[in-house]
Parts: structure tokens; C-alpha cells; sequence
């Protein structure tokens, strides 16, 4: 009978205690202060994961037999704006692709004016933060080669991708630093699975930054911006989910 | 150097108590932060991809009305569980694993995220500490080694059945764990846990460029996905057994054992 009691305290006891745990756990999970240690974790991430490999080491890349049946979208499917629907309903022929900020030249790309250039053309998976994952045929033109041509200045740090699209109001952006703008798998993608991109895949460019996660890889993309600091871009965090809703700027885990 | 020659040595070494309340703190965390970022995806697959147009071989099927965890064909109803469930101000949630299971208790995968990987970070490290540890203070060679003799199928079976009688211990055996207990706890410490480190890392699309190798061994990303699931439920299972079983052989005096040491010879289980 003793023995039951203590049993039945115990239960009682933990049941409690997960309860009291859980609310804890909420109340810390709101504080920022304690984000930031958490978060120390996510720097861990990055430090490490930088280190190991040469650095511009590549993504996995796979062959036509291992392809996605379908590519998944998500996220914005359709910028929906009329200056955006203008430009599609001409094949983006009117597209410009503008380098702004930190550059020695800067200067603007038409999609064919990218699409003449050599391009690469890979076949990788595509890791969602969420959980899931779409292996895809990306073609297009290796984001080092245009870095060459506009120049960047011995400031600039990172490179913010802007694009057409809106969430909530705020418009996308992304941001990504050198070492990953110089990888030869950073390209902007024109094709997916040998055709032009569709619309809910980004078209008419879409980033690809194989070695981090989806939320990374900016559709839409009509401008790269070359910054010393993030932080007077959007909330200062480095991207659009960043800003929003806490995402990791480093997204390679 | 947890005990001199001419102490009575402890039930448990003080390595053991540490890294066990460290890793019971972390394992709560790991499970529950991990069912939130579960819930930001309630599907899994085999292979290298798999999205929502992709077979899943297990899913949470969710709606206003019901909620369902689907595995190959079979359909399991888990209204009011798991798909469709009550918070605490009576509002029906879709999310797949309820508020009372996850870490934090709202959906919030970058919180989630946050809280996994920071207490990723204490479980791997404490968990290399405590197998270095372990060979050095031949915790494992004279614990956790499984002797030819305990490995006979008729000593295996005479476990089984003394722990069927809930008998734990031989009178005056001077080991202080029985073969089953033996088995278990080296395969969780060698096998499962780092299991759990490595598929987690095999989902990393940076450590998949820094070592490919990784992910190609579970058969790819999402089959590292599945496999980390299914071992954090093999844990779970662990963690009910061992507290079955803790609660059979005398809770109080067990859980103080793991907390002060506890003594090694003459302590006769219940």
C-alpha cells in the first residue's frame, strides 16, 4: 500500500512537473535573452560546419534517374502583382537582373543576356527547413561570373538578393556571404528540369545556395545588393524569415 | 577518479550520475523540440527525396473533425492525440503532435529548432565525455561487458525469466547489472544514440557537401529523416521500460542511488 502511494505520487508528481516544465519551457522560449543563448547553438552550427571541408566544397549532386517526379513550391507560388504578370505574359523578355551597392560597375542583366553566358547545370536536392526535400535539374549562370563583371568593392561583406514577390506585405529577400556567393554551385537558375522555371519555382531566376536550406534559395530574384552589413536591410536579420519569424541566417543545418 | 582503493566502491560512478541526469534533461528536450519540428512536416519517406506529391510510408492526416496517423495502408483514428487535438483554452489544433508533447508548447519551428540544436550540442559532447570516460574508468569493461557466458541462449533465457518474476538481480551476484540490462544499455549508449547524432547530421544539406558519405549510409536524406524518427521511438520505448522497471524495483531507493551513488554489494533489490 505504501508502496502504490508513492507510485501514484509519483506519477502525480511528474505529471505536474512536465506541466510546470512545459510552461517554463514557453515562458523561456519567449525571452529573448534566453533565444540568444539557444541560438549560441546555431552559431556552433556554422563555425563547425565552416571548418570542416576545404570551404567551397559540393552539394551532393545526382543524376535524371534520381529526380523528383514533382518539384515542390512553396512558399509565394505567384508574385500576383501586375507589373510581374506584364512580364510573364511576355516570357520575361523585359527582366532585369540590377547590381546595386557595393560594386566597382554596376550594371543590369537581361534574362537573355544571362542565358547567353556559359552556364552550369546541376542536379541537386533541395532541403527544406520544414522537413521535406525535391531533387531538381537547375540550369543557369554561375553567380561568380557576374560577380567578375560588376566588381565588388573591398567593403562589401554579403550579397542581398531582392526579389518580385511579397509575404505578408513584406517583400522577400534574402541574403548570403561571400563564401557561399564564389561556390561554383551558387548559380541563378533560368531552367528546372530543362525548362524555363515556372512561375510557382521562382521564374523567371531563381538563387541556388545547394549547401544551405530552401528558404535561402530567393525566387524571383530582380536584384543583388552588395552590402558591407545586413543590418539596415529589412529588420537587420539577413533575410525575410529571419526577420519574421526567427529563422537562422546560417541555414546550413 | 570517482573512488579510491579502499572506499566501498558506489553503485554508480559519479560520471554515470552526471551524464545520466544530463542526458535525461537533454532527452526530454530532444524528444519534445523534436516533435515540433515533426510537426512542421508530419510525413516520412524512404530515399533520398520526398515532398507532399511523394509517397510517404508514414503520415498525420489532419482536419477540423479528425485526426489519423497513417502507416503503409493502415489507418490509425487518433482524434483528440495526435492531428486533431484540444489546447488548454479548448480550441481544436491540426498540428500533428499536441501543445502537451512539444517544446515550445505553441508551434514555432525556429524556436523549435533552436532548443534542438542547443541541446544536441550538450547530449553529443556529454555523450563522447561519458564513452571516453567509460573505457578509462572500465565502467564498460567491467559493467556493461557482456561475458561469453552471459551471451549462452540458456543464461539469456534464465534473465528473461527472472525478469518476468521481476527478479533483477541474482542473490549475491556481485555485477550490479543482469545480462538483458546489459544488452540494452549497450545498445542504446553504442548503437542508438549515436544513431541519433548521425542520421540528425545526415539531414544537414552543409554537412551532405562536407561529408557525403553521411547521408548516403542511411540510404539518404529522408531515409536518415524516417530513421531518426523511428530511434527517438525506440528511445521512447527505452525510457518507458527503464521507468517499468524503476518503479518495480523500489523507485526512491534506485532514483537516490543515481543521484548520491548508491552501494554496490549486499543491496538486494525488491
Amino acid at each position: 500500500m505504501r508502496k502504490l502511494l508513492t507510485r501514484r505520487s509519483l506519477i502525480t508528481s511528474a505529471a505536474l512537473g512536465a506541466g510546470g516544465l512545459l510552461s517554463g519551457c514557453d515562458a523561456l522560449s519567449r525571452s529573448p535573452g534566453f533565444q540568444n543563448i539557444l541560438a549560441s547553438a546555431e552559431d556552433a552550427n556554422f563555425l563547425v560546419q565552416r571548418a570542416l571541408g576545404d570551404r567551397m566544397e559540393l552539394a551532393s549532386e545526382y543524376t535524371v534517374a534520381d529526380l523528383s517526379p514533382k518539384f515542390r513550391a512553396n512558399g509565394t507560388r505567384d508574385p500576383g502583382t501586375s507589373d510581374y504578370a506584364a512580364s510573364a505574359a511576355q516570357g520575361f523578355a523585359d527582366w532585369q537582373l540590377r547590381f546595386t551597392g557595393l560594386f566597382a560597375k554596376p550594371q543590369s542583366f537581361s534574362l537573355s543576356a544571362l542565358q547567353s553566358m556559359p552556364q552550369r547545370t546541376q542536379i541537386t536536392r533541395h532541403d527544406c527547413v520544414e522537413g521535406w526535400s525535391a531533387i531538381g535539374q537547375w540550369t543557369g549562370v554561375p553567380l561568380k561570373l557576374l560577380l567578375d563583371l560588376a566588381q565588388l568593392q573591398d567593403k562589401a561583406k554579403f550579397l542581398v538578393f531582392h526579389c518580385a514577390d511579397r509575404l505578408g506585405g513584406r517583400p522577400y529577400y534574402e541574403s548570403i556571404d561571400l563564401l557561399d556567393a564564389f561556390h561554383p554551385q551558387t548559380i541563378l537558375a533560368h531552367r528546372l528540369n530543362g525548362e524555363a522555371v515556372p512561375i510557382e519555382n521562382g521564374a523567371p531566376l531563381r538563387l541556388r545556395v545547394e549547401r544551405q536550406l530552401g528558404y535561402k534559395h530567393a525566387k524571383y530574384v530582380t536584384g543583388i545588393e552588395a552590402v558591407a552589413s545586413l543590418d539596415n536591410i529589412g529588420l537587420g536579420n539577413g533575410g525575410y524569415w529571419e526577420d519574421v519569424a526567427n529563422y537562422e541566417w546560417y541555414a546550413g543545418i | 577518479m570517482t573512488e579510491t582503493q579502499n572506499r566501498k566502491p558506489l553503485r554508480h560512478r559519479l560520471t554515470t550520475r552526471l551524464w545520466h541526469w544530463i542526458n535525461a534533461l537533454c532527452l526530454l528536450v530532444l524528444i519534445m523540440s523534436g516533435l515540433t519540428i515533426f510537426n512542421a512536416h508530419p510525413r516520412l519517406y524512404w530515399g533520398e527525396y520526398g515532398a507532399n506529391d511523394d509517397y510517404a510510408w508514414a503520415a498525420v492526416g489532419s482536419s477540423q473533425t479528425i485526426g489519423y496517423v497513417r502507416v503503409g495502408e493502415t489507418k490509425i483514428d487518433t482524434t483528440g492525440f495526435i492531428g486533431n487535438w484540444r489546447d488548454s483554452e479548448g480550441k481544436v489544433q491540426t498540428w500533428a503532435f499536441p501543445g502537451w508533447a512539444t517544446i515550445p508548447s505553441y508551434y514555432s519551428l525556429a524556436e523549435g529548432r533552436r532548443w534542438h540544436f542547443f541541446f544536441a550540442w550538450i547530449f553529443s559532447f556529454g555523450l563522447a565525455f561519458f564513452m571516453i570516460r567509460s573505457l578509462f574508468n572500465r565502467h564498460v569493461q567491467k559493467d556493461l561487458h557482456i561475458t561469453r557466458a552471459e551471451w549462452r541462449p540458456s543464461h539469456i533465457w534464465r534473465d528473461v525469466k527472472n525478469h518476468m518474476r521481476l527478479r533483477f538481480h541474482t542473490p549475491g551476484a556481485v555485477n550490479i547489472y543482469n545480462s538483458l540490462q546489459k544488452i540494452s544499455y549497450v545498445v542504446v549508449i553504442f548503437i542508438l544514440l549515436p544513431l541519433m547524432i548521425f542520421t540528425g547530421l545526415a539531414m544537414s544539406p552543409a554537412m551532405d557537401a562536407n561529408w557525403p558519405l553521411l547521408t548516403d549510409i542511411f540510404g539518404g536524406r529522408q531515409s536518415a529523416r524516417s530513421l531518426h524518427f523511428i530511434g527517438m521511438f525506440v528511445l521512447l520505448l527505452f525510457f518507458m521500460v527503464h521507468m517499468m522497471t524503476l518503479l518495480l524495483a523500489g523507485p526512491l531507493k534506485q532514483t537516490w542511488a543515481m543521484i548520491a551513488g548508491g552501494k554496490r554489494e549486499g543491496d538486494g533489490d525488491a
